[in-house]
């Protein structure tokens, strides 16, 4: 069963809302970084869906490549461009968590850090590489082969922090799971829950958005 | 307000303001879809 757009928009409403109570008035201030460690929530949650997307983006990639699915071009054209987004906002809300907590904006020590930056920008660059191509299949191709590059970054990226000395960037996921529990989890399931589904919700607008276009351009060019 | 309590609030604002200007961004484009789809029934009638 496909969920339709406007309850996908009405779910994606709810669940935010929901997580943002739970973050604001029912989970308790952490007693080590104190109120600041509510951005946690919602910079974890939007992190791990950057990286699904990514991940998403490549999958739909190797189908185009692969089986030469159609529509698989675009629906990894607009993965990508949701990673992307979801990307920023990770660098943005970490550095303002990491003002307040280490006081500075950004820590260039930090393998956690940089790594995620490097997937940014290369996936940032993917956008330059596709519109320096004229539309069609050597386009789909081109940009097929370079998301499929770029995954390759996501289990760097996220590895990172295990592979790092430092002890700067917090592990809250072990291989025994997360170390918190209570309404801790709870409020980050939830939020992480909201994030994924907001992020679908994104993911389908501009994809209807963008099926749409490409018809009206037919028709125009009928 | 408390620092953390002002750079978790601009963080949360940063948030929801980035989604905010993407959903402009595509009632925008879907606005100039509307047109474009406007145009092409004029085109058919005519």
């Amino acid at each position: 069963m496909r969920i339709s757009l406007p309850q996908l928009a009405v779910l994606s409403f709810v669940l935010v809302s929901t997580a943002l109570a739970l973050v604001f008035f029912v989970a308790p201030t952490d007693a080590d970084q104190g109120f600041s460690q509510r951005i946690f929530y919602f910079h974890v949650s939007i992190a791990f869906t950057a990286y699904l997307c990514f991940g998403v983006g490549a999958w739909k990639a190797l189908q185009h490549l692969w089986k030469r699915a159609p529509n698989a071009d675009l629906e990894s054209y607009v993965a990508v461009h949701q990673g992307v987004i979801f990307g920023s906002l990770v660098l943005l809300t970490g550095s303002i968590w990491a003002k307040i907590s280490w006081g500075h904006w950004w820590v260039w020590s930090e393998n956690q850090l940089v790594l995620f930056l490097v997937l940014f920008l290369f996936y940032a660059a993917y956008f330059m590489l596709r519109f320096s191509v004229d539309p069609g299949p050597q386009r789909a191709n081109l940009s097929a082969v370079y998301a499929l590059f770029g995954v390759v970054l996501v289990p760097v990226s996220f590895l990172a922090i295990r592979l790092s000395q430092s002890l700067i960037h917090p592990q809250v996921f072990t291989r025994h799971g997360p170390n918190f529990g209570g309404w801790i989890l709870v409020t980050y399931v939830v939020s992480q829950v909201a994030v994924l589904v907001l992020a679908y919700t994104l993911y389908r607008v501009e994809l209807a958005g963008k099926r749409l276009d490409a018809r009206i351009r037919e028709l125009r060019l009928a | 307000m408390t620092t953390a309590e002002k750079y978790v609030t601009a963080a949360y604002c940063v948030v929801f303001g980035l989604v905010l200007l993407y959903v402009v961004i595509i009632a925008l484009k879907v606005q100039r879809m509307e047109r474009e789809v406007d145009e092409l029934r004029k085109r058919s009638d005519g």
